[in-house]
């Protein structure tokens, strides 16, 4: 929940707070070193970012309005503007999440959503994905060395009808386990609620820990637009 | 005053809704205590019969009845009553383990069942002494071997004490040791139970009596000694003994 406030507060800011932003990725950075997360991880699980910034890169080369140039690139200032918003808010974020997701077990994640009031679907099939990712991709795997001992050995955009015929293979597989699991499931008497042990709530403390990061960014906000 | 049988099936007949036929009156009863093999061959019907004994299908025509009662698979409580009383072990292991760890997966049942608390955990414990699996409550399913997967299945319905346990090829993908301790488990066990499969030799091992599921009806029902030493109606039905095995 810090995580999502954080992600608000920062993507309200606006990008012409430049101060705020380096304020914003200080904290993100503290708060990893404060989790024990090598920063070489922290970079390298942050890549997944890539695709979705590439449209935002490209921005500042199309768009209407005022022109300037930077050596041989002929840019639009709005545009700048905002892909440079869109970056370094989706940075932002991505590392946020990291940081969550490389902090946390995946159990308590869920754990904490359900303490959160999400509603009890949504959770339980966070809950099976978590439980069934490995089961299908050992499937996928097996599926794979056995088109391999066939002698099929992917090499390119032709071979791709193979692949997406063996990719509908697993997902009706897993979509006939998904059955045989609901099955197994009323066998032994499933009425719509997972059993879950009532954990303690969370202390004030960790409340506060908790909210640090966002309280904080929220107060870089305000003090930003007061003084700028 | 006679008890009444675990399980009573009377002409119990059933179709896919794609119009596939799979039963066509089975007649079976399953008095308390006994070990029966259902015997078959492939597309015989009997995944179909076992989805049948805890209300999973309702029966079109005929009845399933469990302990004395009628299975009604309108009644929801009734529902949930039988499906305490007959525990089905799947055939693949990975269909029925779905919690993150062992514990959580064993509690599943009897907390549907309606048990909290230091109940709950006193029968999770019970069923993991059972299947000699204690020590594994805290991991999670996918770092099991098969044949560990396979006795927290067993032990995920002990937990529930059914009155009938029904296995789907218990043997099935277990290396002889497992399929050894399995068959130890099963017979500490002492209660009704009923084992799908095509491991001849298990069969003969662990079930007095034995039944030949054949095209939707039970073709052949005795000593397990004398139907598999029938050769002419085992082969008539797609089954033989392995190669080596006599009795």
């Amino acid at each position: 929940m810090a995580v999502l406030t954080f992600i608000i507060v920062s993507a309200a800011t606006p990008i012409t707070n430049w101060q705020a932003f380096i304020a914003y990725f200080a904290a993100i950075y503290i708060v990893s070193l404060v989790a024990k997360i090598p920063t070489p991880t922290l970079l390298k699980r942050s890549l997944i970012e890539i695709p979705f910034i590439f449209f935002a890169i490209l921005m500042p080369f199309f768009g209407t309005g005022e022109r300037f140039e930077v050596g041989p690139f002929n840019l639009y200032r709005e545009s700048l503007l905002a892909g440079a918003g869109i970056v370094a808010k989706g940075t932002l974020g991505v590392l946020s999440a990291v940081v969550l997701s490389t902090s946390t077990t995946a159990r308590e994640l869920l754990r904490g959503l359900e303490k959160l009031h999400l509603p009890k679907l949504m959770v339980q099939i966070a809950a099976f994905m978590l439980r069934y990712v490995n089961v299908i991709s050992d499937e996928m795997e097996r599926m794979k060395v056995a088109r391999e001992s066939r002698g099929f050995i992917a090499t390119g955009p032709k071979d791709w009808k193979v692949i997406a015929i063996a990719a509908s293979a697993l997902f009706i597989r897993s979509y006939e386990r998904g059955e045989r699991v609901h099955l197994a499931m009323l066998s032994r008497g499933y009425a719509g609620v997972l059993p879950h042990d009532m954990s303690e709530g969370a202390s004030l403390k960790i409340w506060l820990q908790g909210l640090s990061l966002p309280l904080f960014a929220l107060f870089i906000l305000i003090s930003t637009t007061v003084i700028g | 005053m006679t008890l009444a049988p675990s399980l009573l099936i009377e002409d119990l007949a059933f179709a896919y809704p794609d119009g596939n036929q799979a039963l066509f009156g089975v007649n079976l009863r399953v008095e308390r205590g006994e070990f029966v093999a259902i015997l078959g061959p492939n597309g015989a019907g009997k995944t179909t019969l076992v989805m049948h004994m805890n209300g999973i299908h309702p029966a079109e025509h005929g009845s399933v009845s469990v302990a004395g009662e009628v299975i009604d698979t309108n009644d929801k409580d009734l529902l949930r009553r039988i499906r305490g009383k007959v525990g089905v072990v799947f055939q693949d292991p990975d269909d029925q383990l779905f919690m993150p760890t062992v514990g959580e997966d064993i509690a599943f049942g009897p907390y549907n069942m309606g048990l909290r608390g230091a109940e709950l955990d006193a029968a999770v414990d019970h069923a993991l002494a059972l299947v000699h699996m204690s020590e594994f409550k805290d991991r999670p399913p996918h770092h099991l071997s098969f044949g560990q997967r396979r006795r927290v299945a067993v032990a995920t319905v002990l937990a529930m004490k059914p009155e009938i346990l029904v296995l789907d090829e218990p043997s099935s993908n277990l290396d002889p040791a497992s399929r050894r301790e399995l068959a130890n488990i099963l017979r500490e066990l002492k209660i009704t139970t009923l084992m799908v499969t095509h491991d001849m030799p298990y069969a003969y091992e662990l079930c007095e009596r034995s039944i030949i599921l054949s095209g939707g009806v039970v073709v052949a029902d005795g000593d397990t000694k004398t139907i598999l030493s029938d050769s002419k109606l085992l082969s008539e039905n797609r089954l033989e003994l392995p190669v080596g095995f006599s009795l």
